[in-house]
């Protein structure tokens, strides 16, 4: 049941501000709509419905975003740098890299967070042992744990206490 | 003075979509490729549609550009994601002057 209001909300609010401004018309749609998308899948996307409820997660969030917007910034001078620049200096290739995240949607920021940033771009994960595979536009160092460092590490401490 | 302010984001967006497409036509395969097109174009286009939103204010179209906003940072890595998964599995080389593939190594150990 949880999960299906949580669905409810955050439908409306997506429906309310595609249909900005809101009318009395659109409220009422919206509520219908979302109402029975809730009730028919709320269980299939919404699965640890409890975790909405917890104010620090949102604070989190909040101290994760301006780091992720800077880092993101950093990654297009970078890679702005790299492509202007006549010689090319890049250093490509893949290199593997540990999480302890779990949580599928924890994974999913974690995955998305790299590819937005400097130089990474994620390939795959392999969820149950807990490596990504990372292509990296200029490898610093091959070995896993130090590519997990400089890779992983910024993101994760942040993202475990918002996801897990 | 929202206007000024827009049409700077408008312009800054513009630079890195450029750097972007450069990287795409520069860059020697699909993986380094990918990488430009992800990242420059990804904060490229967010800068303008934040420089609409900037220029048109809360209006309709203001607050639609801002969903564009959250729904391309949350589709574009996915897709990346997945086109670079499936050049590897396909068999894409790598650029020779690529380092190290760890991901070619481990697959092959499982194989």
């Amino acid at each position: 049941m949880k999960s299906k209001i949580v669905l409810f909300i955050v439908g409306l609010l997506v429906w309310l501000l595609l249909s900005w401004p809101a009318d009395t018309q659109h409220l009422l749609v919206g509520i219908v709509i979302a109402g029975f998308v809730a009730f028919m899948t709320g269980d299939m996307f919404v699965q640890r419905p409890h975790l909405f409820t917890q104010i620090r997660r949102y604070l989190w969030l909040l101290y994760y975003l301006p780091i992720f917007l800077w880092e993101c910034i950093k990654a297009n001078l970078d890679v702005a740098y790299r492509v202007i620049h006549p010689a090319m200096p890049i250093n490509p290739g893949i290199v593997k890299v540990k999480t302890t995240l779990k949580s599928e949607t924890g994974l999913t920021f974690l995955a998305n967070s790299i590819t937005l940033t400097p130089g990474t771009l994620t390939v795959d994960i392999d969820q149950e042992r807990g490596f990504l595979y990372v292509h990296w536009i200029d490898v610093k160092d091959k070995d896993v744990e130090k590519a997990t460092e400089i890779v992983v590490e910024r993101f994760e401490r942040i993202l475990k206490r918002i996801f897990e | 003075m929202n206007d000024i302010l827009g049409i700077i984001f408008i312009g800054v967006g513009l630079a890195f979509d450029f750097f972007g497409c450069l990287g795409l036509l520069r860059l020697p395969d699909v993986y380094n490729r990918l990488q430009a097109s992800t990242k420059c174009v990804t904060l490229g286009t967010c800068s303008i549609l934040f420089g609409v939103f900037l220029m048109l204010g809360p209006t309709a179209a203001g607050i639609k550009s801002l969903l564009c906003i959250i729904f391309l940072i949350l589709t574009t890595p996915v897709s990346a994601h997945a086109i670079a998964r499936g050049a590897h599995r396909s068999g894409v080389k790598l650029w020779e002057g690529s380092i190290v593939d760890r991901y070619k190594e481990d697959k092959e150990g499982e194989a």
